[in-house]
Protein backbone atom coordinates (compact mmCIF):
# COMPACT_ATOMS: atom_id res chain seq x y z
CA UNK A 1 0.00 0.00 0.00
CA UNK A 2 2.90 2.26 1.02
CA UNK A 3 5.28 1.84 -1.89
CA UNK A 4 2.24 2.26 -4.22
CA UNK A 5 1.49 5.83 -2.58
CA UNK A 6 5.10 7.04 -2.84
CA UNK A 7 5.11 6.14 -6.62
CA UNK A 8 1.87 8.18 -6.47
CA UNK A 9 3.69 11.25 -5.32
CA UNK A 10 7.29 10.42 -7.22
CA UNK A 11 4.94 10.41 -10.24
CA UNK A 12 2.74 13.30 -9.82
CA UNK A 13 6.05 15.72 -8.36
CA UNK A 14 7.95 14.89 -11.47
CA UNK A 15 5.34 15.79 -13.57
CA UNK A 16 5.17 19.04 -11.54
CA UNK A 17 9.31 19.56 -11.72
CA UNK A 18 8.56 19.81 -15.78
CA UNK A 19 5.32 22.00 -15.38
CA UNK A 20 2.83 19.07 -16.23
CA UNK A 21 -0.01 17.46 -14.48
CA UNK A 22 -1.29 14.18 -15.14
CA UNK A 23 -4.09 15.14 -17.71
CA UNK A 24 -1.81 17.76 -19.77
CA UNK A 25 -3.90 20.95 -17.68
CA UNK A 26 -2.04 23.89 -16.85
CA UNK A 27 -1.65 24.67 -13.13
CA UNK A 28 -4.55 27.46 -13.29
CA UNK A 29 -6.74 25.41 -15.43
CA UNK A 30 -10.02 23.76 -14.54
CA UNK A 31 -10.72 20.32 -16.06
CA UNK A 32 -14.40 20.22 -18.16
CA UNK A 33 -17.39 21.32 -16.65
CA UNK A 34 -20.68 19.83 -17.41
CA UNK A 35 -23.91 20.85 -16.02
CA UNK A 36 -27.09 18.90 -16.19
CA UNK A 37 -30.00 21.24 -14.75
CA UNK A 38 -33.24 19.15 -13.59
CA UNK A 39 -31.78 15.76 -13.48
CA UNK A 40 -34.34 14.95 -10.28
CA UNK A 41 -37.56 15.75 -11.69
CA UNK A 42 -39.25 15.29 -8.32
CA UNK A 43 -36.97 17.85 -7.13
CA UNK A 44 -38.00 21.48 -7.11
CA UNK A 45 -34.84 22.37 -8.57
CA UNK A 46 -31.41 19.70 -9.23
CA UNK A 47 -28.13 20.16 -10.98
CA UNK A 48 -26.06 17.40 -11.43
CA UNK A 49 -21.81 18.63 -11.96
CA UNK A 50 -19.13 16.44 -13.66
CA UNK A 51 -16.06 18.08 -13.14
CA UNK A 52 -13.78 15.44 -15.14
CA UNK A 53 -14.33 12.11 -13.03
CA UNK A 54 -15.37 14.14 -10.13
CA UNK A 55 -19.80 13.88 -10.31
CA UNK A 56 -21.30 15.13 -7.80
CA UNK A 57 -25.61 16.34 -7.60
CA UNK A 58 -27.24 18.45 -6.08
CA UNK A 59 -31.14 18.09 -4.99
CA UNK A 60 -33.37 20.89 -3.85
CA UNK A 61 -36.58 20.71 -2.04
CA UNK A 62 -38.58 23.76 -0.07
CA UNK A 63 -40.73 22.75 2.85
CA UNK A 64 -42.52 25.16 4.80
CA UNK A 65 -41.10 25.54 8.82
CA UNK A 66 -41.35 27.72 11.13
CA UNK A 67 -38.02 30.71 10.85
CA UNK A 68 -35.10 31.05 12.79
CA UNK A 69 -35.79 33.22 15.97
CA UNK A 70 -33.60 35.44 15.12
CA UNK A 71 -34.87 35.83 12.23
CA UNK A 72 -38.78 35.80 12.03
CA UNK A 73 -39.35 36.83 8.48
CA UNK A 74 -36.81 35.42 7.03
CA UNK A 75 -36.89 31.70 5.05
CA UNK A 76 -33.96 28.92 5.88
CA UNK A 77 -31.62 27.06 4.03
CA UNK A 78 -29.95 23.86 5.28
CA UNK A 79 -27.07 21.93 3.05
CA UNK A 80 -25.89 18.59 3.65
CA UNK A 81 -23.16 16.87 2.00
CA UNK A 82 -23.71 12.64 1.73
CA UNK A 83 -20.09 11.00 0.36
CA UNK A 84 -22.26 7.99 -1.07
CA UNK A 85 -19.96 4.56 -0.38
CA UNK A 86 -19.92 4.04 -4.24
CA UNK A 87 -17.96 7.13 -4.93
CA UNK A 88 -15.01 6.19 -3.67
CA UNK A 89 -13.21 2.95 -2.37
CA UNK A 90 -12.20 4.97 1.04
CA UNK A 91 -15.88 5.88 1.57
CA UNK A 92 -17.61 3.87 4.02
CA UNK A 93 -21.68 3.72 4.90
CA UNK A 94 -22.26 5.95 8.18
CA UNK A 95 -23.13 8.77 9.79
CA UNK A 96 -21.44 11.57 8.36
CA UNK A 97 -17.72 11.97 8.55
CA UNK A 98 -15.61 15.20 9.34
CA UNK A 99 -14.89 15.44 5.41
CA UNK A 100 -18.23 15.66 4.84
CA UNK A 101 -19.30 18.03 7.59
CA UNK A 102 -16.76 20.11 6.37
CA UNK A 103 -17.68 20.22 2.81
CA UNK A 104 -21.36 21.01 3.78
CA UNK A 105 -20.08 23.86 5.95
CA UNK A 106 -17.88 25.27 3.20
CA UNK A 107 -20.75 25.32 0.44
CA UNK A 108 -23.14 26.67 2.80
CA UNK A 109 -20.98 29.56 4.19
CA UNK A 110 -20.42 30.41 0.49
CA UNK A 111 -24.05 30.48 -0.46
CA UNK A 112 -24.99 32.09 2.75
CA UNK A 113 -22.72 34.86 2.80
CA UNK A 114 -23.28 35.93 -0.99
CA UNK A 115 -26.66 35.98 -0.19
CA UNK A 116 -26.79 33.69 -2.79
CA UNK A 117 -30.75 33.05 -2.01
CA UNK A 118 -32.82 35.98 -1.37
CA UNK A 119 -34.03 34.59 1.89
CA UNK A 120 -36.43 37.42 2.70
CA UNK A 121 -38.46 36.61 -0.11
CA UNK A 122 -39.20 33.20 1.28
CA UNK A 123 -41.35 34.99 4.25
CA UNK A 124 -44.90 33.20 3.97
CA UNK A 125 -46.83 34.49 7.07
CA UNK A 126 -46.59 35.06 10.93
CA UNK A 127 -44.11 31.62 11.95
CA UNK A 128 -44.29 30.06 8.92
CA UNK A 129 -40.99 30.61 6.10
CA UNK A 130 -39.83 28.47 3.19
CA UNK A 131 -36.80 26.26 3.90
CA UNK A 132 -34.75 25.17 1.30
CA UNK A 133 -33.04 22.13 1.88
CA UNK A 134 -30.14 21.49 -0.43
CA UNK A 135 -28.91 18.06 -0.86
CA UNK A 136 -25.44 17.39 -2.04
CA UNK A 137 -24.48 13.51 -3.65
CA UNK A 138 -21.45 12.63 -4.40
CA UNK A 139 -21.69 9.41 -6.89
CA UNK A 140 -18.00 10.08 -7.84
CA UNK A 141 -15.09 11.33 -6.07
CA UNK A 142 -11.96 12.40 -9.02
CA UNK A 143 -11.13 15.73 -6.59
CA UNK A 144 -12.11 18.84 -5.86
CA UNK A 145 -15.77 18.17 -4.27
CA UNK A 146 -15.79 21.68 -2.73
CA UNK A 147 -16.23 23.18 -6.26
CA UNK A 148 -18.28 20.44 -7.60
CA UNK A 149 -20.51 20.79 -4.80
CA UNK A 150 -20.67 24.38 -4.70
CA UNK A 151 -21.50 24.60 -8.75
CA UNK A 152 -24.21 21.88 -8.49
CA UNK A 153 -25.74 23.34 -5.19
CA UNK A 154 -25.76 27.14 -7.22
CA UNK A 155 -27.01 25.35 -10.28
CA UNK A 156 -29.63 23.61 -8.38
CA UNK A 157 -30.93 26.75 -6.68
CA UNK A 158 -30.93 29.02 -9.93
CA UNK A 159 -33.44 26.08 -11.52
CA UNK A 160 -35.64 26.10 -8.66
CA UNK A 161 -39.22 26.02 -8.64
CA UNK A 162 -41.28 27.63 -5.98
CA UNK A 163 -44.43 25.27 -5.16
CA UNK A 164 -47.62 27.16 -4.53
CA UNK A 165 -48.50 27.43 -0.54
CA UNK A 166 -52.34 27.03 0.11
CA UNK A 167 -54.27 26.86 3.06
CA UNK A 168 -51.42 25.36 5.02
CA UNK A 169 -50.45 22.94 2.12
CA UNK A 170 -48.03 22.51 -0.14
CA UNK A 171 -48.70 21.76 -4.18
CA UNK A 172 -45.92 20.64 -5.75
CA UNK A 173 -48.18 20.72 -9.04
CA UNK A 174 -48.22 24.25 -9.36
CA UNK A 175 -45.84 26.55 -8.95
CA UNK A 176 -45.59 30.34 -8.40
CA UNK A 177 -42.26 31.15 -10.24
CA UNK A 178 -38.47 30.31 -9.36
CA UNK A 179 -36.65 30.82 -5.98
CA UNK A 180 -35.10 34.52 -5.67
CA UNK A 181 -31.67 34.11 -6.21
CA UNK A 182 -29.31 36.74 -5.19
CA UNK A 183 -25.68 36.74 -6.19
CA UNK A 184 -23.87 34.18 -8.19
CA UNK A 185 -21.83 32.60 -5.83
CA UNK A 186 -18.74 29.83 -7.06
CA UNK A 187 -15.91 28.64 -4.87
CA UNK A 188 -11.88 28.11 -6.54
CA UNK A 189 -10.04 25.22 -4.90
CA UNK A 190 -6.55 25.27 -4.95
CA UNK A 191 -4.16 22.22 -4.19
CA UNK A 192 -0.37 22.86 -2.96
CA UNK A 193 1.89 20.12 -3.34
CA UNK A 194 5.85 20.80 -2.82
CA UNK A 195 5.68 24.52 -4.06
CA UNK A 196 3.35 24.34 -6.52
CA UNK A 197 -0.25 24.94 -6.50
CA UNK A 198 -2.48 24.04 -8.54
CA UNK A 199 -6.23 24.67 -9.21
CA UNK A 200 -9.01 22.03 -9.42
CA UNK A 201 -6.89 19.22 -7.81
CA UNK A 202 -7.51 15.91 -9.08
CA UNK A 203 -7.97 12.82 -6.78
CA UNK A 204 -4.68 11.78 -7.56
CA UNK A 205 -3.26 15.27 -6.64
CA UNK A 206 -5.20 15.49 -3.56
CA UNK A 207 -4.14 12.19 -2.25
CA UNK A 208 -0.55 13.85 -2.23
CA UNK A 209 -1.60 17.91 -1.82
CA UNK A 210 -0.08 19.31 1.79
CA UNK A 211 -2.65 22.10 1.76
CA UNK A 212 -5.95 22.87 0.19
CA UNK A 213 -7.38 26.47 -0.01
CA UNK A 214 -11.20 26.82 -1.31
CA UNK A 215 -12.01 30.78 -2.10
CA UNK A 216 -15.67 31.51 -2.73
CA UNK A 217 -16.89 34.72 -4.35
CA UNK A 218 -19.18 35.95 -6.69
CA UNK A 219 -18.87 38.78 -9.03
CA UNK A 220 -17.73 41.70 -6.12
CA UNK A 221 -16.82 40.23 -3.01
CA UNK A 222 -14.90 37.34 -1.56
CA UNK A 223 -17.30 35.58 0.81
CA UNK A 224 -15.52 32.65 1.81
CA UNK A 225 -12.59 31.02 2.56
CA UNK A 226 -11.35 27.35 4.20
CA UNK A 227 -8.12 26.27 4.47
CA UNK A 228 -8.01 22.89 4.71
CA UNK A 229 -5.72 19.71 5.70
CA UNK A 230 -2.24 19.54 7.52
CA UNK A 231 0.36 22.34 5.52
CA UNK A 232 0.56 25.56 5.01
CA UNK A 233 0.11 28.84 2.86
CA UNK A 234 2.60 32.00 3.32
CA UNK A 235 0.64 35.70 3.23
CA UNK A 236 1.61 35.87 -0.45
CA UNK A 237 0.23 32.75 -1.55
CA UNK A 238 -2.96 33.72 -0.47
CA UNK A 239 -2.88 36.85 -1.38
CA UNK A 240 -2.18 35.82 -5.70
CA UNK A 241 -4.72 32.76 -5.03
CA UNK A 242 -7.38 35.34 -4.15
CA UNK A 243 -6.71 37.16 -7.01
CA UNK A 244 -7.05 33.96 -9.19
CA UNK A 245 -10.17 32.89 -7.75
CA UNK A 246 -12.04 36.46 -8.85
CA UNK A 247 -10.42 35.88 -12.11
CA UNK A 248 -11.32 32.12 -12.46
CA UNK A 249 -14.92 32.80 -10.80
CA UNK A 250 -15.68 34.34 -14.16
CA UNK A 251 -15.59 31.18 -16.15
CA UNK A 252 -17.61 29.62 -13.33
CA UNK A 253 -20.74 32.14 -13.27
CA UNK A 254 -20.63 31.86 -17.41
CA UNK A 255 -21.11 28.00 -16.91
CA UNK A 256 -23.64 28.32 -14.40
CA UNK A 257 -25.72 31.12 -16.82
CA UNK A 258 -25.03 29.09 -20.25
CA UNK A 259 -26.80 26.91 -18.67
CA UNK A 260 -29.28 28.06 -16.84
CA UNK A 261 -32.96 27.17 -17.86
CA UNK A 262 -36.15 29.40 -18.41
CA UNK B 1 -22.84 36.69 10.53
CA UNK B 2 -25.70 39.69 9.61
CA UNK B 3 -29.12 38.63 11.64
CA UNK B 4 -32.29 40.72 10.36
CA UNK B 5 -32.28 42.07 14.65
CA UNK B 6 -32.07 45.73 14.76
CA UNK B 7 -27.94 45.90 13.98
CA UNK B 8 -26.25 47.43 16.79
CA UNK B 9 -23.88 50.26 16.03
CA UNK B 10 -20.04 48.78 16.54
CA UNK B 11 -18.01 51.60 15.93
CA UNK B 12 -18.77 55.13 17.99
CA UNK B 13 -16.21 57.49 17.53
CA UNK B 14 -13.50 55.66 16.11
CA UNK B 15 -13.70 53.24 19.39
CA UNK B 16 -15.73 50.01 19.10
CA UNK B 17 -18.65 49.45 21.74
CA UNK B 18 -16.17 47.65 24.71
CA UNK B 19 -13.97 50.82 23.93
CA UNK B 20 -10.81 48.64 22.50
CA UNK B 21 -9.13 50.61 19.40
CA UNK B 22 -9.65 48.29 15.81
CA UNK B 23 -6.12 46.50 16.11
CA UNK B 24 -6.43 45.83 19.94
CA UNK B 25 -6.80 42.46 21.35
CA UNK B 26 -9.09 41.58 24.48
CA UNK B 27 -7.27 40.98 27.58
CA UNK B 28 -5.77 37.38 27.49
CA UNK B 29 -4.10 35.29 30.02
CA UNK B 30 -2.96 31.86 30.10
CA UNK B 31 -1.74 29.65 33.13
CA UNK B 32 -1.00 26.20 32.09
CA UNK B 33 -0.91 22.35 34.22
CA UNK B 34 -4.39 23.09 35.25
CA UNK B 35 -5.83 18.94 34.57
CA UNK B 36 -3.33 17.32 36.57
CA UNK B 37 -4.36 14.37 35.30
CA UNK B 38 -3.10 15.20 31.35
CA UNK B 39 -0.15 15.21 30.19
CA UNK B 40 -0.55 18.84 29.70
CA UNK B 41 -3.12 21.53 29.51
CA UNK B 42 -4.21 25.29 29.80
CA UNK B 43 -6.77 27.69 30.96
CA UNK B 44 -7.31 30.77 28.54
CA UNK B 45 -9.25 33.72 29.27
CA UNK B 46 -9.55 35.74 26.43
CA UNK B 47 -12.01 38.08 26.95
CA UNK B 48 -15.31 36.59 28.52
CA UNK B 49 -14.48 33.37 27.23
CA UNK B 50 -13.13 30.45 29.44
CA UNK B 51 -11.54 27.51 27.87
CA UNK B 52 -9.74 24.64 28.91
CA UNK B 53 -7.45 22.36 26.47
CA UNK B 54 -5.72 19.43 27.99
CA UNK B 55 -3.44 17.14 26.00
CA UNK B 56 -3.14 12.85 26.23
CA UNK B 57 0.01 11.03 24.42
CA UNK B 58 1.58 9.57 23.13
CA UNK B 59 0.53 6.52 23.40
CA UNK B 60 -0.79 3.55 21.45
CA UNK B 61 -3.05 4.60 19.15
CA UNK B 62 -6.66 2.50 20.05
CA UNK B 63 -8.43 0.54 17.95
CA UNK B 64 -5.75 -0.42 16.43
CA UNK B 65 -7.03 0.06 12.85
CA UNK B 66 -6.56 3.65 13.39
CA UNK B 67 -3.15 3.34 13.90
CA UNK B 68 -0.33 4.98 11.53
CA UNK B 69 2.96 2.84 10.92
CA UNK B 70 4.59 5.99 9.52
CA UNK B 71 3.17 8.62 12.40
CA UNK B 72 1.12 9.46 15.26
CA UNK B 73 -2.79 10.22 14.93
CA UNK B 74 -4.00 13.39 16.41
CA UNK B 75 -7.69 13.02 17.72
CA UNK B 76 -8.97 16.48 18.53
CA UNK B 77 -12.07 16.96 19.99
CA UNK B 78 -13.50 20.57 20.54
CA UNK B 79 -16.72 20.97 22.57
CA UNK B 80 -18.88 24.02 24.03
CA UNK B 81 -20.41 23.17 27.66
CA UNK B 82 -24.45 23.48 27.39
CA UNK B 83 -24.12 26.31 30.09
CA UNK B 84 -21.16 28.24 27.78
CA UNK B 85 -23.03 30.95 25.66
CA UNK B 86 -25.86 33.55 26.84
CA UNK B 87 -28.15 31.94 24.95
CA UNK B 88 -30.45 29.17 25.52
CA UNK B 89 -28.86 25.58 27.35
CA UNK B 90 -27.00 24.25 24.14
CA UNK B 91 -26.35 20.60 23.40
CA UNK B 92 -22.82 19.26 24.75
CA UNK B 93 -23.06 17.03 22.03
CA UNK B 94 -20.70 18.09 19.25
CA UNK B 95 -22.82 19.93 16.77
CA UNK B 96 -21.72 20.45 12.58
CA UNK B 97 -19.74 23.11 13.95
CA UNK B 98 -18.03 21.71 16.37
CA UNK B 99 -17.11 18.85 14.31
CA UNK B 100 -15.71 21.25 11.52
CA UNK B 101 -13.82 23.09 14.30
CA UNK B 102 -12.24 19.94 15.72
CA UNK B 103 -11.34 18.98 12.26
CA UNK B 104 -9.18 22.01 11.66
CA UNK B 105 -7.92 22.07 15.04
CA UNK B 106 -6.44 18.54 14.43
CA UNK B 107 -5.00 19.73 10.93
CA UNK B 108 -3.21 22.96 12.70
CA UNK B 109 -1.65 20.39 15.23
CA UNK B 110 -0.63 17.74 12.78
CA UNK B 111 1.22 20.59 11.06
CA UNK B 112 3.14 21.75 14.40
CA UNK B 113 3.55 18.37 16.40
CA UNK B 114 6.88 16.50 15.30
CA UNK B 115 4.09 13.25 14.53
CA UNK B 116 6.58 11.17 12.74
CA UNK B 117 8.27 10.98 15.85
CA UNK B 118 5.62 8.53 17.32
CA UNK B 119 4.43 6.12 14.77
CA UNK B 120 1.83 4.06 15.90
CA UNK B 121 0.65 6.36 18.12
CA UNK B 122 -1.95 8.50 19.33
CA UNK B 123 -2.19 12.19 20.90
CA UNK B 124 -5.62 13.33 21.95
CA UNK B 125 -6.46 16.92 21.77
CA UNK B 126 -9.28 18.29 24.44
CA UNK B 127 -10.63 21.64 24.08
CA UNK B 128 -13.40 22.57 26.18
CA UNK B 129 -15.40 25.80 25.93
CA UNK B 130 -16.54 26.59 29.33
CA UNK B 131 -17.81 30.11 28.56
CA UNK B 132 -17.41 31.05 25.31
CA UNK B 133 -18.13 35.03 23.91
CA UNK B 134 -16.77 34.97 20.35
CA UNK B 135 -13.82 33.35 18.83
CA UNK B 136 -13.47 30.62 20.60
CA UNK B 137 -11.99 28.40 17.83
CA UNK B 138 -9.04 30.81 17.89
CA UNK B 139 -8.55 31.00 22.05
CA UNK B 140 -8.85 27.07 21.86
CA UNK B 141 -6.55 26.39 19.29
CA UNK B 142 -3.96 29.14 21.27
CA UNK B 143 -4.77 27.24 24.35
CA UNK B 144 -4.11 23.94 22.55
CA UNK B 145 -0.67 24.95 21.50
CA UNK B 146 0.40 26.11 24.94
CA UNK B 147 -1.45 22.35 26.51
CA UNK B 148 1.07 20.60 23.81
CA UNK B 149 3.84 22.82 24.24
CA UNK B 150 3.51 22.14 28.05
CA UNK B 151 2.92 18.43 27.47
CA UNK B 152 6.84 18.68 25.77
CA UNK B 153 5.88 17.00 22.48
CA UNK B 154 8.27 18.08 20.14
CA UNK B 155 6.66 21.32 18.12
CA UNK B 156 8.90 22.70 14.93
CA UNK B 157 6.48 26.16 16.56
CA UNK B 158 3.64 27.22 19.04
CA UNK B 159 1.27 28.44 16.86
CA UNK B 160 -1.10 30.86 17.98
CA UNK B 161 -4.65 31.80 16.39
CA UNK B 162 -6.84 35.01 16.22
CA UNK B 163 -9.75 36.40 14.12
CA UNK B 164 -10.08 39.58 12.44
CA UNK B 165 -13.51 40.64 11.27
CA UNK B 166 -14.96 43.98 9.52
CA UNK B 167 -17.64 46.35 10.48
CA UNK B 168 -18.37 50.09 9.27
CA UNK B 169 -15.82 49.20 6.50
CA UNK B 170 -13.26 49.12 9.18
CA UNK B 171 -11.17 45.59 10.00
CA UNK B 172 -11.29 44.94 13.49
CA UNK B 173 -9.53 42.78 15.54
CA UNK B 174 -10.42 39.82 17.72
CA UNK B 175 -14.17 39.88 17.64
CA UNK B 176 -16.45 39.48 21.11
CA UNK B 177 -19.71 37.79 20.21
CA UNK B 178 -21.74 40.79 19.87
CA UNK B 179 -19.29 42.12 16.97
CA UNK B 180 -18.92 38.85 15.84
CA UNK B 181 -22.66 38.10 15.37
CA UNK B 182 -23.01 41.78 13.45
CA UNK B 183 -19.99 41.93 11.44
CA UNK B 184 -19.52 41.73 7.90
CA UNK B 185 -16.87 39.22 8.15
CA UNK B 186 -14.91 36.91 10.13
CA UNK B 187 -11.09 35.83 9.27
CA UNK B 188 -9.74 33.03 11.86
CA UNK B 189 -6.32 32.37 11.31
CA UNK B 190 -3.46 30.34 12.97
CA UNK B 191 0.24 31.67 12.22
CA UNK B 192 3.35 29.98 13.06
CA UNK B 193 5.25 32.73 14.50
CA UNK B 194 8.43 31.61 13.40
CA UNK B 195 7.97 31.34 9.51
CA UNK B 196 4.67 33.16 9.54
CA UNK B 197 2.94 30.75 7.59
CA UNK B 198 -0.84 30.41 7.27
CA UNK B 199 -2.01 27.00 8.92
CA UNK B 200 -5.84 27.93 9.69
CA UNK B 201 -7.44 30.10 7.65
CA UNK B 202 -11.21 30.23 6.81
CA UNK B 203 -13.34 33.27 6.01
CA UNK B 204 -17.05 34.11 5.92
CA UNK B 205 -18.92 37.18 5.13
CA UNK B 206 -17.66 39.61 2.97
CA UNK B 207 -14.19 41.31 1.77
CA UNK B 208 -13.01 43.08 -1.34
CA UNK B 209 -10.08 40.60 -1.76
CA UNK B 210 -6.25 40.61 -1.45
CA UNK B 211 -5.36 43.71 -0.07
CA UNK B 212 -8.09 43.98 2.57
CA UNK B 213 -6.71 40.16 3.01
CA UNK B 214 -3.01 41.78 3.15
CA UNK B 215 -4.31 44.47 5.90
CA UNK B 216 -6.05 41.12 7.82
CA UNK B 217 -2.99 39.43 8.09
CA UNK B 218 -0.72 41.82 8.68
CA UNK B 219 -3.01 42.66 11.78
CA UNK B 220 -2.69 39.45 12.72
CA UNK B 221 0.94 39.17 12.59
CA UNK B 222 1.32 42.16 15.30
CA UNK B 223 -0.81 41.01 17.44
CA UNK B 224 0.58 37.76 17.69
CA UNK B 225 3.71 39.02 19.43
CA UNK B 226 1.32 39.51 22.41
CA UNK B 227 -0.36 36.48 22.03
CA UNK B 228 2.90 34.73 21.48
CA UNK B 229 4.86 36.54 24.31
CA UNK B 230 1.77 35.59 26.76
CA UNK B 231 1.75 31.56 25.95
CA UNK B 232 5.48 31.48 26.24
CA UNK B 233 5.29 33.42 29.84
CA UNK B 234 2.56 30.67 30.64
CA UNK B 235 4.63 27.76 30.12
CA UNK B 236 7.74 29.47 31.62
CA UNK B 237 5.75 29.98 35.17
CA UNK B 238 5.69 26.88 36.50
CA UNK B 239 9.54 26.76 36.26
CA UNK B 240 10.23 29.76 37.24
CA UNK B 241 8.00 29.29 40.42
CA UNK B 242 9.99 26.45 41.15
CA UNK B 243 13.26 28.35 40.89
CA UNK B 244 11.77 31.14 43.26
CA UNK B 245 11.34 28.73 45.76
CA UNK B 246 14.61 27.87 45.91
CA UNK B 247 16.19 30.63 45.21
Amino acid sequence: MTSIKLSNADYVKQLLKNNERDDKRGFMEYRTINIINGFIPNAEGSARVKLGYTDVLAGVKLGVEEPMPDKPNEGNLMVSAELLPMASETYEAGPPTPEAIELSRVIDRGIRAASAVDLSKLFIEEGKVWTAFIDVYVINYDGNLFDAGELAAMSALMNTKMPKYEDGKIIKEESTGKLPIGNLVTSCTFAKIGKSILLDPTGLEEEIMSARLTVANDDKYMRAMQKGIKGSFTGEEVEMLIDTSFEKSKQLRKVLDENKVD
Amino acid sequence: MSSSREKPILIIDGKRLDGRSFDQLRPLSITTNVVPNADGSAFIEWGNNKIIAAVYGPKEALPKHTQDPERAVIKCRYAMSPFSSAEEHGSSKPNRRAIEISKITKEVFENVILIDEFPGGEINIYVDVLQSDGGTRAAGITAAAAAVASAGLPMRDIPYAVSVGKADGHLILDMNKIEDNYSDADVPMTICPRTKEIILLQMDGSFDGSKEFREAYSMVLKAGEEISRIQKEALKEPYTKIIDKYR
